[in-house]
């Protein structure tokens, strides 16, 4: 069959099923949409970074998901992907990224250190991201395998998919409160208290 | 043991304190107000030509009696030999040392980096600012056995301070000045680098407003 019969071929198909149209629900079609074209903003500060790249690589290929898009400029971003520990000196930065991406946005936490603040209970560690820009899956793993990342993705596809145009207020941007944080502070103490080993590094207290 | 021991005995007498070796490595210790001169001979006299200083750090020790030490790394390119040299600094006193950076122009960042991790001042560097920690931090020195390992301020009042600063105050005056200079970077780029997003780099966390 050549190139010439090609364009009458397929037209014939087309007109034999045209008009195209199903019926479906909205909030099942765009989530559908949404989810499978997730479009990250890498913010790889640490080791999870190389599982990331594992992930993005022919083996694991995030491609699978729609996700091969590594998107660099948080404004074309669908999901903040921060894979590795997270210095207070970066944490003004990672907030305004966060501001930076459009709504819709999600945000993975991927590894024990963005996650916790894992190992590093130390002065200059954010405990967990969480206390900067809110967190829709956490990944857990020092670092976690491509396998744990990909999991972690598929939560964040099925969250999505539970979402509702109906309900705007999960579009609400998540804005610093008066006091300058994104919690109480008191709750945010508690969050990052030492916990596991790290209670008996209090040599210097 | 290194030679230069001799010699610096000859040159300096009494400003050069005890010596040991210990795994083959020479340790001199020496006053801590003739450092400049010390190394600047060290440098410049045949027969020494130290010409690479490796690093500067500082050591407090775990007791609280002993002083702090920086500690210089020496090590002479034509003559294959290293020297490690140490100056006592009392916790008490003012914790101010001369500066190297008009002997080797490499000693700039190491001893921006003693000064931001130990607070120790060093006299004449040309831009004594904190390296590591952001410019505006004021919990103190990291590495001072005095220094919480959590830090003095509780997590709530540490993110509060971080996220009221910009990250724009982590440029230098340098880059900023090369965005004024240099024609050849995006204007767009050459503006918010000369600006900074929200105004220019505060003198204290207290002024950087969040943008």
């Amino acid at each position: 069959m050549g190139l010439d019969n090609m364009d009458s071929g397929s037209s014939d198909i087309v007109s034999s099923v045209s008009p195209n149209w199903l019926t479906t629900k909205l909030d099942f079609l765009v989530n559908w949409g949404r989810s499978n074209s997730l479009w990250p903003m890498p913010f790889g500060t640490a080791c999870c970074a190389i599982e990331f790249m594992a992930t993005a690589a022919s083996r694991y290929d995030i491609a699978r998901f729609g996700m091969e898009r590594m998107s660099f400029s948080p404004r074309q971003a669908d999901v903040l992907l921060c894979a590795g520990r997270l210095p207070y000196k970066l944490a003004p930065v990672i907030r305004r990224i966060y501001d930076q991406m459009p709504q819709p946005k999600w945000v993975i936490s991927m590894g024990a250190c963005a996650s916790s603040g894992g190992i590093f209970d130390t002065y200059s560690m954010v405990q967990g991201i969480d206390t900067i820009v809110p967190v829709d899956v956490y990944v857990p793993g020092c670092p976690p395998r491509p396998e744990g990342l990909l999991y972690g993705i598929l939560m964040l596809h099925k969250k999505i998919r539970g979402e509702t145009l109906a309900d705007a207020s999960l579009r609400d941007e998540k804005e610093l409160d008066d006091s300058g944080l994104i919690m109480p502070a008191s709750l945010m103490d508690e969050l990052a208290e030492p916990f596991g080993n790290s209670i008996h590094q209090t040599r210097s207290e | 043991m290194n030679q230069s021991v001799d010699a610096l005995r000859a040159r300096f007498g009494e400003a050069i304190q005890d010596h040991h070796v210990s795994c083959g490595d020479t340790y001199v210790y020496v006053d801590a107000d003739k450092v400049y001169e010390i190394l600047n001979w060290l440098k410049e006299e045949p027969g020494q030509e130290y010409d690479y200083l490796v690093d500067v750090t500082a050591v407090e020790y775990r007791d609280p009696e002993p002083p702090l030490e920086v500690v210089y790394e020496l090590f002479s390119h034509p003559r294959k030999v290293p020297l490690r040299l140490k100056a006592k600094l009392e916790k008490e006193g003012d914790l101010e040392i001369d500066s190297v950076v008009s002997i080797w122009h490499g000693a700039d960042w190491l001893e921006r980096e003693v000064f931001d991790m130990f607070g120790i001042k060093f006299r004449n560097h040309p831009d004594l600012r904190r390296i590591l920690m952001w410019e505006t931090y004021d919990e103190g020195y990291p590495l001072r056995k005095d220094f919480p390992l959590r830090g003095r301020f509780s997590r709530s009042e540490q993110v509060r301070r971080v996220l009221k600063g910009n990250p724009e105050t982590n440029y230098s005056v340098e880059e900023i000045s090369i965005a004024k200079d240099n024609t050849s970077i995006p204007d767009d780029m050459r503006q918010r680098l000369l600006r900074g997003e929200s105004g220019n780099i505060p003198d204290s966390a207290s002024e950087a407003d969040r943008v």
